[in-house]
């Protein structure tokens, strides 16, 4: 077993003894999906929907180059410094650059998981700047040290005492447990970044070729304030996030915004399309796009594959996966949770470390069913089973499988086998919920049924003896 | 109408009366039924473990088992699922693709069988008490069974059905995860019998026996009520 397999193993059987946090999780998911339901209803035609937004996202990923070409050109006729990176490395070195380039300190970041994928707060921290995140949720994780738990609420994990405990201790004020009081101490903390930053660095939900702009989806409005108030903006984009046309929005924001978190639309939402142009009153100076391929491409180029990348990151599949519901985010290890999560990771982040992923699923199809974009990610996971299997499969389990086709094929031996069963059944019947049991993971917190006194095959056959046959 | 039982290997072996009285049902309701003998297991546990080349071999067996069969039966979502969509996938580009397609296309859950097949809805069954349905994750989402059950238990004499909260969410089986990770699967259970107890009934109904295991594994361990019992076990009862 690889160390990710063990790790996530461990971390989940911490989370099963943690009732009350997957009772608050529970709560809380089962919360977002009553208000997703009740927005939903209020589309004429949800399906058709779904249907217009799968097939815009699958126009834009057929045909990525090319709406990428327009995309950048379009940004820097108006004076936006595009950076193509291939991988994080060349990422994190074309963000390192722009602020060397402007002897940048301070730096303030809207909410991106691209930034996350790179790891840049690490490196930034270690570099000595001083940088914080202004979403309230990314600033609390922050604050805690660790990764985000959710890709669309990366605190959801935390109650409100945790929260206040956490302000009093790492900003010495939190009077109360009152989450507007809490949300007012974390604005005043960062108002103050905001004016001394140098640069802004968001992410994007969107990226409209046909126009060149960016478009962010936020409720809190502090993406606004990060790309307009340092003079330098940058903007980290994973090149899937291309669509075609501006109008193309009018569909896409109202869907993840639905999918996201059951709004009908977010609080704002804002486009972006150069710095500050002659005559304009505000913006930054200078604005950097920076494209994001980080093996993408690799994905793109497997015709079976390449749907996940139409992923429009709203987490639904999170929200309505009983896998994540119980394990919680932090298990996985990953920078996306949850099915899409298990579905990508070992495409962008290698199989054999990766793969343990896709057999953490029931693949109860339940991601799928709420995919906004249609992604087929259950069966997405069967695929990578398949390739996992074929790259890195144990040589145990494959002697298992061998035996069982052999087993199945031939009936005789299918019914010896069954008959040697029933005899291990009662022979084992000492051994049974010791650790020498073979089914002992399944006893410990559940009854196995015994095996039948007669398999169906034999009393078939009495009860076709029994009955004359019918003429 | 002729058809075929297939009975998969864990109901032959661990709940062969579900298979009995899925033959109860359809013969009262006046088909004549057979059993393919030489019959085993559709291939599913090496197909979700991502073993194609040996599932395809089971598959392969199937298909010969049952190439004489007019319609064939399941009291299994999840095999049946198995049969009508992923055959087609494991047999993709092969000389066996169309005989998968031919016998995929007969092969009908058993709720399914029964209402779209024989048009059937009142199959003259009794079973005085409450109770709540499952929905087998394979069953709703590959082949969309959701009325059928509820449309035929409504019509059993005596028996008030009630919906549960977390009809649709997975029970935790899922094959091979609920022992690859049992603790995961062992949650998922607890909710779904939470979900169970809170509606009150007396028997949890499913059409398929792999989750009524586990949900019967975690219930009688947790020394609860419920009794688990397949739609076939129902529908026969009179
Ligand atoms: S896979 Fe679909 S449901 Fe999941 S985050 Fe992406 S778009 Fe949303």
């Amino acid at each position: 077993m690889s160390v990710n397999t063990v790790q996530f193993q461990t971390d989940a059987d911490r989370m099963q003894q943690d009732g009350d946090r997957r009772e608050f999780l529970r709560t809380a998911l089962n919360g977002y999906i009553l208000t997703r339901s009740g927005q939903q209803s209020k589309y004429g035609d949800y399906e058709a929907a779904r249907t217009t937004a799968a097939a815009i996202k699958w126009q834009a990923i057929e045909n990525l180059g090319e709406h990428l070409e327009r995309f950048a050109d379009n940004l820097e006729a108006r004076g936006v410094h595009v950076h193509w990176c291939s991988d994080a490395a060349e990422a994190r070195a074309a963000i390192v650059g722009v602020l060397k380039k402007h002897d940048a300190k301070a730096i303030v970041k809207s909410k991106c998981m691209t930034t996350e994928e790179i790891h840049l707060n690490e490196l930034l921290e270690k570099q000595g700047y001083d940088v914080v995140e202004s979403d309230l949720g990314e600033y609390i994780v922050q604050l805690r040290r660790e990764a985000p738990y959710h890709f669309v609420f990366p605190a959801m994990h935390l109650k409100r005492g945790e929260i206040r405990e956490l302000f009093e201790r790492e900003l010495g004020d939190a009077p109360t447990d009152d989450p507007e009081a809490l949300t007012m101490i974390a604005r005043q903390a960062l108002r103050q970044k905001y004016l001394a930053a140098d640069v802004g660095i968001s992410g994007a939900n969107f990226g409209v070729a046909e126009t060149g702009m960016i478009s962010i989806t936020e409720n809190e409005g502090n993406a606004r304030l990060t790309t307009a108030m340092p003079k330098v903006h940058i903007a980290l984009m994973g090149i899937e996030k291309v669509i075609p046309r501006f109008a193309d929005l009018a569909v896409m924001l109202p869907m993840l915004a639905l999918a996201g978190t059951g709004q009908r639309l977010t609080g704002y939402n804002s486009q972006f399309a150069g710095p500050r142009q002659e005559g304009e009153c505000d913006g930054p100076e200078e604005m950097h796009v920076v494209l994001l391929d980080n093996h993408r491409t690799e994905l793109l180029a497997h015709p079976e594959e390449r749907d996940a990348l139409r992923c429009i990151r709203c987490g639904a599949c999170l929200n309505v996966c009983p896998v994540f519901k119980n394990v919680g985010g932090h298990t996985y290890g990953t920078t996306y949770q949850g099915p899409i999560g298990s579905v990508i990771t070992p495409h962008l982040r290698g199989m054999k470390d990766w793969k343990h992923l896709s057999n953490a699923s029931s693949l109860c199809g339940a991601c799928t069913e709420t995919c906004p974009v249609r992604i087929d990610l259950h069966h997405h996971l069967l695929r990578n089973r398949h390739s996992a299997a074929e790259s890195s499969g144990g040589w145990a389990e494959r002697m298992q499988m061998r035996g069982f086709a052999l087993v199945m094929r031939q009936p005789w031996l299918y019914g010896i086998a069954s008959s040697l069963g029933r005899w291990a059944h009662t022979l084992s019947r000492p051994i049974h919920g010791t650790r020498l049991d073979p089914v002992y993971a399944w006893r410990k917190t559940r009854d196995f049924p015994a095996p039948a006194p007669k398999t169906f095959q034999q009393l078939w056959r009495e009860r076709k003896k029994d009955q004359p046959p019918r003429h | 109408m002729n058809v075929s039982l297939f009975i998969p290997c864990f109901v032959d072996q661990l709940f062969p009366h579900v298979g009995l009285a899925m033959a109860d049902v359809l013969e009262r309701l006046g088909c004549t039924v057979d059993y393919p003998e030489s019959q085993t297991c559709c291939g599913q546990p090496a197909f979700n473990c991502g073993y194609q080349e040996e599932a395809a071999k089971v598959a392969d067996h199937f298909l010969r088992c049952f190439s004489q069969s007019e319609q064939v039966v399941v009291p299994s979502g999840s095999c049946a699922a198995m049969v009508k969509h992923f055959y087609k996938d494991l047999f993709r580009d092969t000389p066996r693709e169309a005989e998968a397609t031919r016998i995929g296309e007969r092969t009908h859950e058993f709720s399914q069988f029964l209402v779209h097949q024989m048009g059937a809805s009142d199959v003259g069954a009794k079973l005085p008490g409450r109770a709540t349905f499952h929905d087998g994750c394979h069953g709703l989402r590959e082949l969309g069974v959701k009325s059928e059950p509820r449309l035929l238990l409504e019509q059993v004499d005596g028996l008030e059905l009630v919906e549960m909260t977390e009809a649709e969410t997975c029970c935790g089986f899922g094959g091979t995860f609920s022992v690859k990770f049992p603790q995961v699967s062992t949650s998922m259970v607890e909710v779904k019998t939470e979900s169970i107890e809170a509606t009150g009934a007396e028997y949890v109904v499913s059409n398929d026996p792999s989750c009524l295991m586990q949900i019967q594994g975690y219930l009688t361990r947790q020394k609860k009520k419920p009794k688990c019992m397949h739609l076939a076990e129902v529908l026969a009862s009179r």
